[in-house]
């Protein structure tokens, strides 16, 4: 019998593990927004959970399901040799929305945080590059957030000459560019 | 012996005497947009890319270009009204979006569908996943030349296309699958219509094969071209044809086992070496696999209703609409309030053409969908681009991004 993923987690990180409980049949952990990283190490690294793929990150603006803290940040991590998937949620305050960025451990960190900054302002610390994926740069607001009213357009007809990028790239601060 | 050696003397001295073309000049890199709006950078993909001579020194990709704002406009209507939207994620296979959309409503109502819908859901998504990659495989090899492969497999596209317009009435935004089932059962003749294509495809995608594969030019072009390993792969979280491509038989249709993919007889291809050239062939493959799974769920098509006695989720009989109160008012809370699956999350995953298509679902208990959240297999192939591309040449890149079938759809959602 394996052991589930949220016994081993709990085992490990009893500190940073909040909660946990199975939703349609996939573990979700509810961790301390600080431990985050740590958290998703243990679940990559431990043999035998070994997590090696990031499918997804995302957020979920709670603004009216009455929640303690305003957002949620969601991790689809999935298990090829366990064919098991496992969701880490991290609540975090409006008025302080960050979490470590994780791009050193998967690589599909990097644009999925860099969408989930844009979207919904979540901040994640460290990441070499944290800019807007989807929308324009001049763009003001985070779209997906339940208080950006859908039909406020923006007029923003400046293209991007990317040369801030490039210049990052030359300077060996994006490795993969 | 010696006349030579004096001959070389002199040369040497002309050439010391003559002025030097290029003194003191420095060479200097070029910066180059490929794309967006270029045919080779199907459909709005934006790489600016920092070159010397034809060598990609840097490369930074941009994308967004068609995003539409696909997660924000689907809070605003009913769960039912999200389908259309999921035709223009990867137009190219709408039905596998259809399909993997319902399926993750159907799995938060716990709502499991009819044999026959099963069975409907396998072909028409079969159909659609081979119509996907005879366009990755067309406009791939299209890019690096072989123009009349392009032609033969657009051919074949168009047969199916005129099957799926027949059942839905679209070519592309077929809108088929509802939430528990179906738009509405096949129409009398579409079995005679798909046998005919398991006919005509194989021989169509054979003759392209026997082209393509002792193609010098091909093969030189797609050879070790754009190769990746499983391991940073998987760190990109690729999924689907391409991770299949670098030696990893992961496919969900395997794994999960869903709508009875298991009891079908059928094989994952997978390549060896993750380049281009792996990356079109196990495309190839999975064409005839999609037909072997076809033909087999032909052979074995349950009768029975398409959708589930729920009145949850299933529109009444018409009859029943027209005719009794209960009938009517069932109809009306259905379309006007929409259907309501229980607050709570869920996220569920499907084989689409280019790999993992997940929905992470979220409902607060009302008629309208919290928050929906695409994942979707192009975003991790295309972020994975730039790295694929640094230190190669420009036609290089132009025959990876073709190998890769970013679909714009479904990238930029």
């Amino acid at each position: 019998m394996t052991r589930s993923i949220g016994e081993a987690a709990r085992a490990r990180l009893a500190d940073a593990i909040r909660a946990t409980r199975n939703e349609h049949g996939i573990e979700v952990l509810e961790v301390d927004p600080a431990r985050v990283a740590d958290v998703l190490r243990f679940l990559r690294d431990e043999p035998d959970l070994a997590f090696a793929m990031l499918l997804d990150v995302t957020a979920i603006d709670g603004l009216s399901l009455g929640w303690p803290e305003r957002f949620r940040v969601v991790y689809h991590l999935y298990s090829l040799s366990r064919n098991e998937r496992a969701k880490v949620v991290a609540s975090v305050p409006e008025e302080n929305p960050e979490v470590a960025s994780v791009h050193g451990l998967w690589k599909s960190a990097d644009w999925l945080e860099r969408e989930t900054w844009d979207q919904y302002g979540i901040v994640f610390i460290g990441h070499p590059n944290l800019v807007r994926l989807l929308n324009h740069k001049d763009f003001v607001g985070h779209p997906l957030r339940k208080d950006y009213d859908i039909k406020k357009g923006q007029w923003l007809s400046e293209p991007d000459d990317l040369m801030d990028q490039l210049e990052k790239a030359r300077n060996g601060l994006l490795p993969d560019n | 012996m010696a006349a030579e050696s004096g001959e070389t003397t002199r040369r040497a001295e002309l050439l010391d005497a003559a002025p030097r073309r290029g003194a003191g000049s420095r060479t200097e890199s070029m910066v180059l947009n490929l794309g967006p709006s270029h045919p080779a950078m199907h459909g709005t993909l934006r790489v600016l890319v920092e070159l010397d001579g034809e060598t990609i020194l840097h490369a930074i990709a941009e994308i967004g270009y068609l995003h539409r704002g696909f997660e924000k406009s689907v809070e605003r209507g009913t769960y039912t009204k999200v389908i259309p939207f999921t035709d223009r994620l990867n137009y190219c296979s709408a039905i596998l979006n259809n399909i993997g959309y319902v399926k993750a409503v159907e799995k938060m109502m716990g709502i499991e569908v009819t044999p026959r819908c099963a069975a409907i859901r396998v072909i028409t998504g079969e159909l659609s996943r081979v119509m996907d990659h005879l366009i990755a495989v067309g406009t791939n090899i299209v890019d690096i030349g072989a123009l009349s492969n392009f032609w033969y497999l657009f051919n074949e596209r168009e047969k199916i296309y005129n099957v799926i317009e027949d059942l839905c009435g679209a070519r592309l935004t077929t809108c088929y699958t509802r939430i528990g089932g179906l738009a509405h059962d096949i129409h009398e003749g579409f079995v005679e219509g798909t046998r005919t294509l398991l006919k005509e495809l194989p021989v169509a995608i054979r003759e392209v094969e026997r082209l393509v594969r002792g193609n010098k030019i091909f093969l030189d072009r797609t050879i070790g071209v754009g190769a990746i390993g499983a391991e940073e792969a998987i760190s990109w979280g690729w999924t689907g044809p391409c991770l299949r491509a670098t030696g990893l038989a992961h496919d969900l249709r395997k794994r999960d086992r869903y709508y009875g993919y298991g009891d079908y007889e059928w094989d994952v291809p997978v390549g060896e070496n993750g380049d281009t050239y792996d990356r079109i062939f196990v495309r190839i493959y999975e064409m005839y696999e999609s037909l072997r799974i076809v033909e087999q769920a032909l052979d074995r098509l349950p009768d029975g209703p398409v959708n589930v006695d729920d009145p949850r989720v299933t529109l009444p009989p018409k009859g029943e609409v027209y005719e009794n109160i209960e009938g009517l008012m069932n109809h009306f809370k259905i379309i006007m309030e929409g259907i309501q699956p229980p607050a709570g999350e869920v996220y569920d995953a499907t084989e689409a053409a280019n790999g993992e298509l997940g929905f992470h679902v979220v409902s607060d208990g009302t008629g309208r969908p919290y928050k929906i959240k695409v994942r979707s297999p192009s975003l991790a192939l295309f972020a994975a681009y730039p790295r694929l591309v640094k230190g190669k040449m420009i036609p290089d890149a132009i025959a990876t991004v073709g190998s890769l079938n970013i679909v714009a759809g479904e990238l930029d959602r």
